[in-house]
């Protein structure tokens, strides 16, 4: 079996250096935005998309498990941060944590089922069990069915930030995807993260050395469900609708699509495939299906001839690990 | 009763489906080391391939049902020699990946052209009406979609299991090096492994246009239901995809008698439930 990344040594002081200086770059970049005119409602959902899309590279480029359904993270914790700000009227850092918490949940719960089988039929249990809540959304009367829940009140967080402010709440999703973006990196760089990658290149010999193999997935994939998850969260803020469109599985499509594009197992492979693909959807949304055929095009050619990523690619060339 | 008996009938339906599309996938990630996420969309290209030889060039269901499978089979085959044959020796997430793209791509282009809803195609008159069988009203044509599917089954494990050419494939799932020193001709088996999963596809896919209607997203769905009956029954025995197919189909349909809501779900839970007592799948072998 050959690997998924060129990233097989454990974490040199020089690699992390580089991803300092490259992350503290980033955040300069992303906070400067709002000075530049760019429209930030493009931005914040390239961020929301980069933060979801960072939580799916920590299971399959640094533990080896590709998840054809965190759709159901976004999609479940945007339904409940949506539910709680609407119907219970709660602040907004609570409603957060209520859809983190819940997708949190529901990583436990999958996870225990997931991680029973590796490789593809990971792949396969994950996209069926996200099929499976799709169609409870479906069902239930909280979500409003095909219409979703529309037009949630975005508050005040912590009572005083008035997220309707639209350079306000820019910067509280910065802050949240910087943060989540930490946690992955903290996470991959860990003892923890080192052995998510003994895992990914030898489960049999990580046992053999005492592991326990299946609480490292099972942790690593809740993880990257509640990560998901508060992307999700962020997310209701900035569309400011919950539907059935985040928990379907062309949405777990996406979000794969975002990191290979990128760069499968590269720390800033996912954020780069975010805006790529978001951008490339706003410019083509007036080819109507034409979008999925490209979308699809892209998929074949990363795999055929790009499988490094754009970041992989860059990192590769240089000799470094970004 | 009556109703009882109907969802009976419509769930040993939709388990030959079941049955045919995870007998394909079965077949094909035992040659290729492949999951081929594209399945649902050649099960759509069988439907279509058989709606345009009726109203484009006036073929009938009868010669559709030869044509369609063996069109849309040289189609695969061309897929599998231009893109998915270079995948070999790659990590499995790949064929995954590329399929994936292969089926958006498909149903994308159907969709484009032919939107989203259902173009009707016509039961074959020798097929109309039904039998009164005292218990129940059977219209024949799905009395025949069970029958035939299972007998197409059955001949696929018959070639697989019990013919010389069956030996050779299973030989060569097993050790492709060996038996190439053997003086077979490995990748051409592996391209023809392809063709026939996806014509068994498209197959299923002439099957349902007289019942299920033309839609260029009538395989999407179906597809990820099959994955978890490939789940549930494992990939490992041609036989226990085939039962597992129809077992569940079954289930399914007595689910959406005794307890509609749940008819959409049952699938998946049962999945659930085979995960928790028997992570390998009912007839699996403990391979990754």
């Amino acid at each position: 079996m050959s690997v998924l990344t060129d990233d097989t040594l454990p974490a040199s002081p020089r690699r992390i250096r580089d991803e300092m200086v490259v992350f503290v770059l980033m955040a300069a970049l992303l906070a400067a935005v709002p000075l530049t005119g760019i429209y930030p409602f493009f931005v914040m959902q390239a961020l929301c998309f980069a933060l979801l899309a960072c939580a799916f590279n920590l299971l399959i480029g640094y533990g080896g498990l590709l998840s054809f359904g965190h759709a159901m993270f976004l999609g479940s914790a945007g339904y409940f941060t949506a539910h709680a700000l609407k119907e219970w009227g709660l602040a907004p850092e609570l409603g957060i944590l209520i859809g983190t918490a819940g997708a949190a949940g529901i990583g436990v719960v999958t996870g225990v089922v997931a991680i029973r089988r590796q490789g593809i039929y990971f792949s396969m249990i994950t996209l069926a069990l996200s099929q499976l809540l799709y169609f409870i959304y479906l069902q239930t009367p909280f979500t409003h069915g095909e219409d979703g829940i529309q037009g949630i009140p975005q508050g005040r967080l912590f009572g005083i930030l008035d997220l309707s402010n639209s350079t306000v709440l820019y910067y509280v999703i910065l802050a949240g995807f910087l943060g989540g973006f930490l946690v992955v990196f903290r996470a991959v760089n860990s003892p923890f993260g080192e052995v998510l990658k003994a895992i990914r290149e030898n489960e049999q010999r990580a046992i053999s050395l005492g592991y326990k193999t299946d609480h490292y997935k099972l942790l690593a994939f809740i993880l990257s469900g509640t990560l998901a998850g508060f992307a999700g969260s962020l997310k209701v803020f900035v569309a400011q609708n919950a539907s059935l469109t985040d928990v379907h599985w062309t949405m777990s499509g996406e979000i794969v699509l975002i990191t290979l594009v990128g760069g499968l197992g590269t720390m800033f492979g996912p954020v780069v495939g975010a805006f790529v693909i978001i951008a490339m959807q706003q410019y083509l949304a007036g080819f109507g299906q034409w979008v999925t055929v490209i979308q699809g095009v892209i998929f074949v050619v990363c795999v055929l001839t790009f499988r490094r990523g754009i970041v992989g690619e860059i990192a590769h060339y240089f000799r470094r690990s970004l | 009763m009556q109703a009882l008996y109907a969802q009976l009938l419509v769930g040993l339906i939709n388990g030959s489906f079941y049955a045919l599309l995870s007998l394909g996938l079965a077949v094909i990630f035992g040659m290729l080391n492949i999951i081929n996420f594209a399945h649902g969309a050649v099960y759509m290209m069988g439907a279509f391939c058989a709606y345009f030889l009726l109203n484009v060039m006036g073929i009938g269901y009868w010669p559709a049902l030869i044509i369609a499978p063996i069109a849309v089979g040289i189609f695969g085959m061309i897929l599998e020699r231009t893109m998915l044959q270079w995948l070999s020796g790659l990590d499995h997430l790949y064929g995954l990946l590329l399929t994936f793209g292969l089926a958006l791509i498909i149903q994308g282009v159907f969709q484009n052209y032919f939107g989203s809803s259902g173009l009707p195609y016509a039961i074959p008159s020798e097929l109309q009406g039904g039998l009164n069988l005292g218990f129940m009203f059977l219209p024949i044509y799905r009395g025949w979609v069970v029958v035939f599917s299972l007998i197409v089954c059955i001949a696929t494990w018959y070639l697989i299991e019990k013919t010389r050419l069956g030996a050779n494939l299973r030989a060569a799932t097993e050790n492709p090096t060996l038996v190439r020193a053997f003086g077979i001709n490995v990748p051409r088996m592996i391209t023809l492994t392809y063709g026939l999963g996806v014509g068994l596809a498209a197959l299923a896919g002439v099957l349902s246009a007289p019942i299920n209607q033309v839609r260029p997203l009538m395989g999407a769905d179906l597809i990820i239901v099959v994955f978890a009956v490939v789940v549930i029954g494992g990939m490992g025995s041609i036989m226990g995809s085939i039962i597992t197919g129809f077992a569940l189909g079954v289930i399914e349909g007595l689910t959406k008698y005794f307890y509609p809501e749940a008819s959409n779900t049952v699938v998946f839970v049962l999945m659930v439930l085979v995960l928790l007592v028997k992570p390998t799948g009912l007839t699996g072998r403990a391979t990754t």
